[in-house]
């Protein structure tokens, strides 16, 4: 994807770019601060068919509904590139179906970490030892590629 | 005394009436430019009301309006701006010169106006009015369009040309020897390059100095910056508003927006002043006998323009629609058409250039902005519809397949 930049003498800047579906959109940003988001015709790809003006906090929120599962994905993928840290999602076997997390003493037996447990499309970060699983529970595991391994055997066993 | 009280009345019921006026306009849409001429025309010399004490005033203010008006149109663009849009639309702006700075000049020189008319006419012709063409891209939401930078550039490159034509014109009018005018001109270039080159270089030098956080200081160490500069400048025959625009240039930033907004005020007050001026000098009677030639004129202002957008956009990889749009947009005339004109009738070029440009600009800053407005939706019906292009691009390879 490329975000063309265009100077606008007197005015400001405009980015923009041609989305997948292929559709044009941009952004005129003034400078006086104001911003434009635009969107072009597609039977006229030159021409402005919707000028949304957004103040500071506007776009700020769209920044933040837009961005922010975003951030989440990248940071995710930060810490899988520190080296010898691995995060991995492991199942939970119906032996530890309504017994607390603590029993399981991962972090005692293994060294790894949970920090969170996915239920049902939920996502609860950092669990404290009396959270009780449940069997269809996926439980996110962070430590070193044996550590990591050696916690979901026990989450898978009995 | 007594004076005073009729100066102010005579001011009073001048500034009321722009105002009212100025309202209707705002409602109506267009400019208020033609209607603040139409406003001087019907006082003054051949007007309904003759004006007797306030004239002197109105006069300084009016050339206050007109530094006021290249300072803030300085203020809008920073020197790289200007460099880079030099570098990257010279040919756009070339044909943009030529074609429109042609027809004044020959309808003056048909009508046996001499030479140095024809130099006038030709910049009355020659220039968009940057101000009512930002106006209609921003009303009409033409803004984001791909056609808008190509469009900005060439009015860049026009005020450009404005800040080496206005020394030209200016001697040209002083009816100086050939020498002397090489050597004004001369003068020009060289302070116009070196106010590009210590803007570019040092811009943070003379921001230093102006930068104020008080809004106050900072208003009158801008203006009066500006009259001094202005001030020079006309003693050295460059023409005062060219000072002004340079010192618009020369300032940048921050600072140039906070200056921008603090004199936009000031500047719409005196330029105001600016265009009655104009219409008091001009008596009504003599604008009839000129208003065919203004119309045909206007006219084929009209058409070269559209010329000049078409080409420009068109090099810049517009559609159809995106090309008539630009040329659209630069139809209107304005400010500095007037300016110029004002500069031909105070130094005595012919008595009917002034009834003929008003009559121009009357024209072009009433029906530019509303021929853009009207012509919309018949421009759009222009578009490459590429879409439909795609649909029946598919069809015709479905059909055109062979039978399994």
């Amino acid at each position: 994807m490329d975000v063309e930049q265009t100077a606008l003498p007197g005015i400001g800047l405009r980015h923009d770019f041609t989305t997948r579906a292929g559709r044009r959109i941009g952004i005129v940003s003034y400078r006086t601060g104001r911003r434009d988001l635009v969107v072009y015709d597609p039977e006229d790809p030159d021409r402005v068919s919707e000028t949304v003006k957004l103040n500071d906090e506007e776009a700020d929120a769209l920044v933040e509904l837009l961005g922010a599962p975003r951030i989440v994905a990248r940071l995710n993928a930060l810490h899988r590139e520190v080296e010898g840290l691995v995060s991995i999602k492991a199942p939970v076997s119906p032996h530890w179906d309504g017994r607390p997390m603590g029993e399981a003493q991962i972090r005692t037996l293994t060294g790894a970490s949970i920090v969170a447990v996915i239920r049902s499309s939920q996502v609860h970060t950092s669990p404290p030892p009396d959270f009780v699983l449940a069997g269809q529970d996926i439980v996110v595991v962070v430590g070193s590629p044996e550590t990591t391994e050696a916690a979901a055997e026990i989450l898978a066993g009995g | 005394m007594h004076e005073i009280g009729i100066i102010f009345l005579e001011l009073g019921g001048i500034i009321l009436g722009l105002g009212v006026i100025g309202s209707f306009a705002m409602r109506a849409g267009i400019s208020p430019i033609p209607l603040y001429l139409m406003a001087g025309l019907a006082f003054g010399h051949g007007g309904i009301v003759p004006l007797s004490t306030s004239e002197e005033f109105i006069h300084t203010a009016s050339e206050i309006g007109v530094i006021l008006l290249l300072l803030t149109l300085g203020l809008e663009y920073n020197a790289d701006e200007l460099v880079t849009s030099l570098k990257g639309n010279a040919r756009g702006g070339i044909v943009d010169l030529v074609l429109n700075a042609a027809p004044g000049a020959i309808v003056a020189l048909l009508l046996g106006w001499g030479p140095v008319a024809a130099v006038a006419m030709a910049g009355v012709t020659y220039a968009t009015s940057s101000g009512i063409t930002a106006k209609v891209l921003s009303d009409l939401g033409w803004v984001g369009n791909r056609e808008t930078p190509v469009v900005l550039s060439l009015l860049v490159f026009e005020d450009l040309t404005m800040a080496l034509y206005l020394p030209i014109l200016t001697a040209i009018l002083a009816g100086v020897s050939f020498a002397a005018g090489a050597v004004t001109v001369a003068i020009a270039l060289a302070t116009v390059s070196v106010v590009l080159l210590v803007s570019l270089k040092f811009g943070r030098v003379i921001e230093a100095f102006v930068r104020s956080p008080n809004p106050e200081v900072l208003l009158l160490k801008v203006f009066g910056l500006t009259l001094l500069v202005a001030g020079i400048a006309q003693e050295l025959q460059v023409s005062a508003a060219v000072g002004a625009f340079l010192v618009g240039i020369a300032l940048s930033g921050e600072i140039a927006h906070e200056a921008m907004a603090l004199l936009a005020p000031l500047r719409d007050l005196f330029a105001a002043m600016f265009f009655v001026f104009f219409g008091l000098n001009t008596d009504p009677a003599t604008i009839l006998p000129m208003a065919g030639v203004a119309v045909a004129l206007a006219v084929i202002s009209i058409i070269t323009k559209l010329v000049t957008g078409h080409y420009a956009a068109k090099r810049a990889g517009i559609g159809k629609a995106g090309r008539a749009r630009a040329g659209i947009a630069i139809v209107p005339r304005g400010e500095f058409n007037i300016v110029i004109a004002g500069l031909a009738v105070a130094a005595g070029a012919h008595p009917d250039l002034g009834p003929l440009a008003a009559g121009y600009v009357l024209i072009l800053a009433a029906f530019g902005p509303l021929a853009a407005r009207l012509l919309q939706s018949a421009i759009s019906a222009l578009a490459d519809h590429p879409e439909e292009k795609l649909i029946a691009a598919l069809k015709l390879r479905r059909n055109s397949a062979p039978e399994r």
